[in-house]
């Protein structure tokens, strides 16, 4: 595996083994050290604002921590977490956040999937269409959550459009029972283009040969989806729900924009709060606890998925 | 399936069709014309383009809304919402938007301050991702599997779930500059922007794989005509690596560009403002719907042409961002 002679006891450090037995290197340099060189920069900068930070997200949810202190920090046990399970407004974002999770992941998938199966024909302009589907991924969603607050305002174009067929829009923004939904369906047009790709590529990993032989077989297209493309995409499709589900979870920049949590509480979610009581507020260790609790909730759906996805392969 | 990054871009051009005309219709006879099978294939194909094309408005149309709207006054984008003439460049066009924004705002430098950060982001991260990556693939040294597991393990973390820590600790960290000296804190400073986002896993992943599709016998070849690690690193791969050096820059480019959680939290002065929190505040501003408008326009359309551009690299690089699952 390394280019560490096979005779020599494992116990010799790396650097001791005399020149010769390794590669030579024109520079007069083990490989090992130009690794480690090339590796340097990379490694220090993911390990100061990746691995520690990590680390820290632990470390702090269990202090009284502020942003800007004269007093250094100290332990202060489960307290931030008494705290956070006695308050209202975490509840509620952790369910909007799981609310939001819920809906948007099967719905801007399959939407997605469907997308994917219209554009992905030989068809003379159908690059013009997957181009046009695409365009609000390369938009960037505070650029999307302003234009679509305008387009939500109860005088906007959306109502607009909905009293030219009769139907008296609410104010979708203003409403509780419809905030969340409203910025469900904007984060799903954003976003929709770009898991359209991934599943595109998927679809094209699958052999055309298998279609032909499906339909000499008489399938119909339906049936072709069924047990062509459907088991053909299985990877893609793990792929595609553990970004849309981290993704989703970590809803902030259209709640800040848009409706800063409210109507009451309607559209807080996890990292809105984290933010709100880690940065406005500078509770640096109460807002770790609750990034904690996001970061949980990350790790927990990724086993999920991962293990639902093995339970299948076994199936097959 | 790790060489599907480099394959992508040959593959693209001749996707496989799963068209509706496809095998049945060929295997009627061609002679026939109008059978009733055809008939209905033609029927189906025109209203899929149709659907297609009502899609394509439900993508496209809240796009062209803000631009028509970004040069109306905003008596008029309100008077032309019931109508087609929202999406229309008719009545009283103006750049009074335009004006509008560069006068309430420093918008220049806010504009600035995002090309500075996004520029320095892409490339110092392609220099540092791509020597981590070209390490890990092709120099043979003990550790190499479990560096390479724990930088594929920091992917599934979201950067929000350390955004808070990262801040208590960014204000933590010391700093030395030659104009300076010594400083601590990070706050409010152009590095805070760009250094936690230069040593990025996905890159190096992505470099990585590719990389490995380059014949290691170019590296042989290269030593015995004595070039060094350094060398074979600069002359050989790097030359070679186009399409990844291409697929980084894109994917850290953009969200360098539309970063807007980190800015909002890191930064308090006008002068270091990028774009994207620039607009949350001038909106707080109460400005009119049209500046507002225009300030999204100018920070989206450069992005939007230049993914016109160079669409096949976009489409590409995400696509193959999908590889990894």
């Amino acid at each position: 595996m390394s280019t560490t002679a096979p005779d020599r006891p494992q116990i010799t450090p790396q650097v001791d083994i005399p020149e010769k037995q390794r590669k030579p290197d024109p520079t007069g340099r083990h490989p090992a050290t130009v690794a480690i060189l090339m590796l340097l920069p990379a490694a220090v900068l993911m390990i100061t604002f990746l691995i520690i930070p990590i680390g820290l997200t632990f470390a702090l949810a269990f202090t009284n921590a502020r942003l800007i202190s004269p007093e250094p920090a100290h332990f202060v046990g489960f307290a931030n977490f008494v705290r956070l399970f006695e308050n209202d407004t975490f509840w509620a974002s952790l369910r909007n956040t799981v609310v939001f999770a819920v809906v948007i992941v099967p719905f801007q998938s399959a939407l997605a999937l469907g997308l994917a199966v219209l554009v992905n024909v030989k068809m003379r302009g159908v690059n013009f269409f997957r181009t046009v589907y695409f365009l609000p991924v390369v938009t960037s969603i505070v650029v999307v959550s302003i234009l679509w607050l305008f387009l939500y305002q109860p005088n906007g174009l959306i109502n607009a459009l909905l009293a030219k067929v009769g139907i008296q829009g609410p104010d979708w923004l203003g409403n509780p029972n419809t905030a969340l939904i409203a910025i469900i369906l904007l984060s799903a047009w954003q976003a929709m283009g770009f898991h359209m790709v991934i599943w595109l590529s998927g679809l094209q990993t699958i052999s055309h040969d298998l279609y032909e032989a499906a339909s000499l077989d008489g399938a119909t297209k339906f049936q072709q989806f069924l047990h062509v493309t459907w088991p053909g995409l299985r990877q893609t499709r793990t792929f595609i729900l553990i970004t849309i589900t981290i993704a989703a979870f970590s809803l902030f920049s259209q709640v800040n924009i848009m409706t800063q949590g409210g109507p009451l509480d309607a559209t807080t979610t996890l990292v809105f709060q984290a933010v709100r009581t880690g940065f406005q507020q500078q509770q640096t260790g109460y807002a770790s606890a609750i990034s904690l609790v996001f970061f949980v909730l990350v790790l927990i759906v990724s086993l999920i998925q991962r293990y639902l996805t093995r339970e299948k392969e076994v199936g097959r | 399936m790790t060489d599907i990054l480099p394959k992508a871009a040959d593959e693209a051009p001749r996707a496989p069709a799963d068209d509706h005309l496809g095998h049945v219709a060929e295997g009627t006879s061609a002679q026939e014309m109008h059978t009733a099978g055809e008939h209905l294939h033609r029927i189906r194909n025109i209203v899929m383009v149709i659907v297609r094309i009502l899609i394509a408005l439900v993508f496209g149309l809240p796009l062209l809304f803000m631009i028509i709207s970004s040069f109306k006054p905003d008596v008029q984008i309100f008077s032309d919402l019931g109508s087609i003439k929202a999406f229309l460049p008719v009545g009283d066009l103006s750049l009074d938007n335009y004006n509008g924004v560069f006068q309430r705002v420093p918008f220049a430098q806010f504009l600035l301050n995002s090309v500075i950060i996004s520029v320095a982001t892409v490339v110092l991260g392609l220099i540092v991702n791509s020597m981590a990556a070209f390490a890990l693939s092709r120099i043979k040294f003990r550790g190499q599997k479990i560096i390479l597991g724990v930088i594929l393990a920091t992917l599934l973390v979201p950067f929000e779930t350390m955004a808070i820590p990262l801040l208590w600790w960014v204000n933590t960290l010391p700093f030395w500059d030659p104009v300076g000296g010594f400083s601590q804190g990070w706050l409010d400073t152009y590095q805070v922007q760009i250094v936690p986002f230069i040593g990025n896993a996905f890159s190096i992943f992505l470099f990585y794989q590719y990389f490995d599709s380059i014949p290691k016998e170019l590296d042989e070849a290269a030593t015995v005509d004595g070039a060094g690690w350094f060398r074979i690193y600069r002359s050989i791969v790097m030359p070679l690596a186009g399409p990844a050096i291409a697929t980084v820059a894109i994917l850290t480019f953009l969200p360098a560009w539309n970063q807007y959680l980190w800015p909002l939290m890191v930064v308090q002065s006008e002068e270091l403002r990028p774009a994207m929190v620039g607009i949350d505040y001038f909106k707080q501003l109460n400005v009119s719907w049209g500046q507002l408008m225009a300030y999204a326009s100018i920070i989206t359309v450069p992005v939007l042409i230049m993914f016109i551009a160079f669409q096949r690299s976009f489409i590409n690089s995400i696509a193959s961002s999908g590889v990894k699952g």
